[in-house]
C-alpha cells in the first residue's frame, strides 16, 4: 500500500529525508519515531502529497505521490502534529466541510460522521463551537477528520497526544480495528510504549535517515544482543557462575542472583535449570529480563549520534 | 471550491470585527453620503457653482462603493497566512483541492462580501438620492461605477492574496499590503480628479488597465502559489549566502573546444574553453529560455511602428522644417546641444545604451517586464515618427531608414531586443516559472542570464553599434542625403 524507493526531499542545502527506501503493506502498522527534527513530519507530508519529493519514488495506494497528488490525497486521512481546526465553526459542521472536500455522498457523510463521533464519545459536543473544546476534544475531532472518509491509508501524528488514558484507549482500539479491515496505518510517535503496542513493524529515521527497520523482537535481537535471563536462588550465588560460565555467558551477578544471555533460550534455559537441580541449588525464579522499545531506541539513536561525532 | 468559498464566506461573516464595519459602510456611510451631497448641492447652487455640485454626486457614487471594498484587502491579507499561523492550513492543503481551486477559492470569498456589499452601498445611496433629490445618474455612469469597483475589488484581492501566500506572518502580509494599498490610493485620486472633470469615458481605459493587472496579478499568484512554500518559510531571514551560492552556482559551465576534452587543454588556453562553453552552449539556452520573451519585445516593436505612424498623422512636422539635404558632418557633432542628448562620441553612445537598457532591466523587475517593452517601444516610435515625416516631406522613407538607422541599427536593434526579452524574462519570473522551482530560484536563474548574454552578446553588439553609429553612419548619411 505504501512504497518508498530512495526518498530524498532537499530544502536549500538542508537534506531532511535522504534515500528512505521502505514498503507498509495492507493493514499492516508501522511506527515512525525518531528525535525531533529527523525527518519523520516531512516523509509524513510527502506520503500525504503536500509536498512533493526531491528525488526517488512514492506510491502511496497505488499512486505516486508526484504524478497524481490529488488521488494520493483522496486516499489519505492524515493526522497531523496540530489539530489544526476552525474554531468558529460547529463540530458537526467542520466534519462536513472536509467531507464535501473529499467527496463524501450527503448520506454517508452525515452517518459516517454521526458514527465516529459515537465511537469516540464525541456526539453530545457535535453541535458545540470547536472553541469551547478541550485539547483532548480537538485531537479526537482531528482524528475522526482523518478517519471520516475511510481512506485506506491512515498518517497520524502523535494521535493520543494530550488524551486522557480511556480516550488514548478508544483511539488504540480504533487504530487496531483499522488494521483488521486492511487499512494500512503510519504512526508518528514519541510514545514507545504505544509503539510497542500498536506497531507490527517499527521504523527508526534519525538525521533524515532510515536507521532501523524491523518489528519490535527483531530489533531488540540484533541491536540489544540476546535474550537475557535472571536465575534467582534461594541462597548465595557463590560458585554457582562458575559452574554455569562453560554453558551460558554471565553478564552480571548479585547476591542471590545472576544474569547470563544466551542465543538459544529454548536449548540453554532447561540445560541450566538441570544443572542446577543436579547441583542441588534451589531456583526461584528463572525469568527473561524485559527489554523495551526504548531500550532499542536508545542504542540506535546514540550510536548515529556517535557516528555524526565522528 | 464552492465548498471552500462557502465555508470561507460564513467564517468570515462569524467575526464581528469584519461584519461591523461592513453594515456601516453599507447602510450608514451611502446615507450619510446622501444628505451630504444633498447639502452640498444646496449650498454650491447658491454661489452659482452648481456644477460642482453635478459633479459631486457621481464621484460621491465611485466612494461609496470603494469604501467596502477596502475591507476585501483585509480579508485577502489574511487568507493563507492566518490559516498558517492558526495551524489549520495543513489539513486544507491534504485535501484533494487543487492549487487552483483552493487559491481562487479563497480569492472569490475574499471579495465577495465586501463587493456585495459595496452595490448595496450603492443601492442605498442612489435611492437615498432619488428620494431626497428625484436624481439618478446615466445607466451608463452607473454600469461604469459597478465595473469600475469590481474591477478594483479584484485588484485589491488578488494582490493581497499574493502578498498572503508570500509572507510568514499577518503582521508581515499587513506591512506589504502598503504595496497594494498606497497604489490604489493614488489611482482613487486620479479617477476623483476625472469624475470632477466629468471625463468618464477615460475612466473606461482605466478598468481596461485594472483588468490588464488583475489577470497578471491572478496569473502571477497562481503561478507562484506552492504548498510546500506555504508550509515552510517560518524563518523571516535573508540568507544573503544561500542567495549569492545559488546565483554564483550558474555561472559554472562545462568549456568547449571543438572536439578536445577541455580538461587536456594545457592551463593557459583553458579560459579559451570557458568562452567557448560560453558562447556554443549557455548564450544559446539562456536564448532558447527566453523565446516567448523575446516575441513579446519583438510584438512591441511592431506595435510601435503603429504608433509611431499614428503620432505622425496625428502631428505632422510642418513642411519645409524637415529638410535632410542639409545635413552635413557638423550637424551630427553639435547633437548635444539638444542637452538631453548624450555626447556624440563612442562612449557616449555606448554608456547612454548601456545605462538605458540597464535602467529597463531595472524596471521590468517591478512591472512583471511591462516596462522593458514599453521603454523599447519609445525610441521606436519615435524613429518611425521620423520616417512617416520623411515621407511626408517627399523623401524615400526606405532610403531614410537604411542611412540614418540601418548602419548602426544592424547591431543595436539585436542587442536592445535581446537585452529587453532577458529583462522580460527577469520581471516576468514571479508570474512564470519552471516546475518545481521557487520563485527566488527562477528569479536568480533568469537574472544569471541577464547577466551573462548582457555581457557576452549584448554588450559587444552595443559596441560595435556605437564605433559604426559615430564613424559610418554620419557618412552614409552626407552620402545619401547631404552636403
Amino acid at each position: 500500500m505504501i512504497e518508498l524507493t530512495s526518498l530524498t526531499k532537499r530544502f536549500d542545502d538542508f537534506t531532511a529525508v535522504s534515500n528512505l527506501t521502505l514498503t507498509v503493506k495492507p493493514g499492516e502498522v508501522l511506527a515512525l519515531l525518531g528525535p525531533n527534527g529527523a525527518g519523520k513530519t516531512t516523509t509524513v507530508r510527502m506520503l500525504a502529497a503536500i509536498l512533493r519529493p526531491t528525488s526517488g519514488q512514492a506510491t502511496v495506494a497505488g499512486y505516486d505521490v508526484a504524478a497524481y497528488p490529488g488521488e494520493v490525497r483522496r486516499r489519505v486521512g492524515l493526522l497531523t502534529e496540530q489539530p489544526g481546526l476552525y474554531l468558529r465553526m460547529r463540530g458537526s459542521d467542520y466534519l462536513d466541510f472536509f467531507g464535501r472536500l473529499m467527496g463524501m455522498p450527503d448520506d454517508v457523510r452525515a452517518q459516517r460522521a454521526r458514527d465516529l463521533l459515537e465511537r469516540f464519545g464525541m456526539l453530545g459536543a457535535a453541535d458545540r463551537r470547536i472553541g469551547t473544546y478541550s485539547k483532548g476534544m480537538c485531537q479526537k475531532l482531528a482524528l475522526v477528520r482523518a478517519m471520516l472518509h475511510d481512506p485506506p491509508v491512515l498518517l497520524l501524528d502523535e494521535p493520543t497526544s494530550a488524551m486522557d488514558p480511556q480516550s488514548a484507549k478508544l483511539v488504540r482500539d480504533a487504530v487496531l480495528r483499522l488494521c483488521r479491515h486492511d487499512r494500512t496505518v503510519v504512526l508518528c510517535t514519541h510514545n514507545l510504549a504505544e509503539a510497542e503496542m500498536l506497531a507490527d513493524r517499527i521504523a527508526i529515521i534519525s538525521r533524515g535517515s532510515l536507521v532501523a527497520l524491523g518489528t519490535s523482537a527483531t530489533l531488540k535481537e540484533q541491536l540489544l544482543g540476546p535474550p537475557l535471563m535472571e536465575l534467582r536462588l534461594t541462597q548465595p550465588v557463590d560458585g554457582v557462575a562458575d559452574l554455569l560460565s562453560n554453558t551460558v555467558t554471565i553478564e552480571g551477578w548479585g547476591d542471590t542472583w545472576l544474569r547470563y544471555s544466551t542465543p538459544d533460550i529454548e536449548r540453554t534455559n532447561p540445560l541450566v535449570l538441570s544443572e542446577l537441580v543436579n547441583l542441588g541449588v534451589c531456583v526461584t525464579t528463572l525469568s527473561e529480563v524485559p527489554r523495551s522499545l526504548e531500550d532499542v531506541y536508545m542504542q540506535v539513536i546514540g550510536d548515529t549520534r556517535d557516528e555524526f561525532a565522528q | 471550491m464552492i465548498t471552500l468559498v462557502r465555508r470561507e464566506i460564513r467564517d468570515s461573516l462569524r467575526d464581528w470585527r469584519i461584519i461591523l464595519p461592513i453594515i456601516v459602510l453599507t447602510v450608514f456611510f451611502p446615507v450619510l453620503m446622501s444628505i451630504v451631497a444633498n447639502m452640498a448641492l444646496g449650498w454650491v447652487a447658491k454661489y452659482g457653482a452648481a456644477v460642482v455640485g453635478d459633479r459631486l454626486l457621481p464621484f460621491l457614487l465611485m466612494v461609496v462603493g470603494f469604501f467596502p471594498i477596502s475591507f476585501s484587502l483585509v480579508i485577502a491579507l489574511e487568507t493563507f497566512v492566518g490559516e498558517k499561523e492558526r495551524r489549520s492550513l495543513e489539513p486544507l492543503l491534504s485535501t484533494p483541492l487543487t492549487d487552483t481551486e483552493l487559491y481562487l477559492g479563497k480569492m472569490i470569498a475574499a471579495m465577495a462580501p465586501p463587493l456585495l456589499a459595496a452595490y448595496l452601498g450603492i443601492t442605498v445611496y442612489l435611492g437615498g438620492l432619488y428620494f431626497f433629490k428625484g436624481w439618478l445618474p446615466p445607466v451608463a455612469l452607473v454600469v461604469l461605477v459597478l465595473v469600475l469597483t469590481t474591477v478594483e475589488a479584484i485588484v485589491m484581492v488578488a494582490g493581497a492574496v499574493v502578498v498572503s501566500t508570500q509572507t510568514t506572518s499577518v503582521r508581515a502580509a499587513n506591512l506589504l499590503a502598503s504595496f497594494i494599498i498606497i497604489p490604489m490610493a493614488l489611482l482613487i485620486q486620479g479617477e476623483a480628479i476625472i469624475m470632477f472633470w466629468a471625463n468618464y469615458h477615460v475612466l473606461w481605459w482605466i478598468v481596461l488597465f485594472l483588468l490588464i493587472v488583475a489577470v497578471i496579478l491572478v496569473r502571477a499568484g497562481i503561478h507562484t502559489f506552492n504548498r510546500e512554500e506555504l508550509l515552510g518559510q517560518d524563518i523571516d531571514e535573508l540568507n544573503i549566502a544561500g542567495i549569492w551560492r545559488s546565483f554564483k552556482g550558474h555561472f559554472c559551465w562545462d568549456g568547449w573546444f571543438f572536439s578536445v576534452d577541455p580538461v587536456q587543454l594545457p592551463r593557459w588556453l583553458r579560459w579559451v574553453a570557458t568562452l567557448g562553453g560560453l558562447y556554443r552552449i549557455e548564450v544559446p539556452d539562456a536564448l532558447r529560455r527566453s523565446r516567448l520573451a523575446f516575441v513579446t519585445a519583438i510584438g512591441g516593436i511592431l506595435l510601435s511602428v503603429a504608433v509611431g505612424q499614428s503620432l505622425a498623422a496625428d502631428f505632422p512636422i510642418p513642411g519645409g522644417i524637415f529638410q535632410l539635404g542639409s545635413v552635413s558632418g557638423e550637424t551630427f557633432a553639435n547633437v548635444p546641444e539638444v542637452g538631453w542628448l548624450p555626447a556624440f562620441t563612442v562612449w557616449g553612445v555606448l554608456s547612454n545604451n548601456v545605462r538605458s537598457l540597464l535602467f529597463a532591466a531595472l524596471m521590468a523587475v517591478f512591472s512583471f517586464g511591462v516596462m522593458a517593452v514599453a521603454l523599447l517601444m519609445i525610441p521606436m516610435a519615435v524613429i518611425f515618427f521620423f520616417v512617416v515625416q520623411a515621407a511626408y516631406a517627399g523623401y524615400d522613407p526606405g532610403l531614410f531608414l537604411l542611412a540614418f538607422v540601418l548602419p548602426h541599427g544592424l547591431f543595436e536593434l539585436p542587442a536592445a531586443i535581446t537585452a529587453t526579452a532577458l529583462a522580460v524574462r527577469l520581471g516576468a519570473a514571479f508570474m512564470a516559472r519552471h516546475r518545481g522551482v521557487s520563485v527566488r530560484e527562477e528569479w536568480l536563474w533568469a537574472l544569471a542570464d541577464f547577466v551573462k548574454v548582457f555581457v557576452a552578446v549584448v554588450l559587444p553588439l552595443l559596441a560595435i553599434a556605437a564605433i559604426v553609429e559615430i564613424h559610418v553612419t554620419p557618412q552614409v548619411v552626407v552620402w545619401f542625403f547631404g552636403r
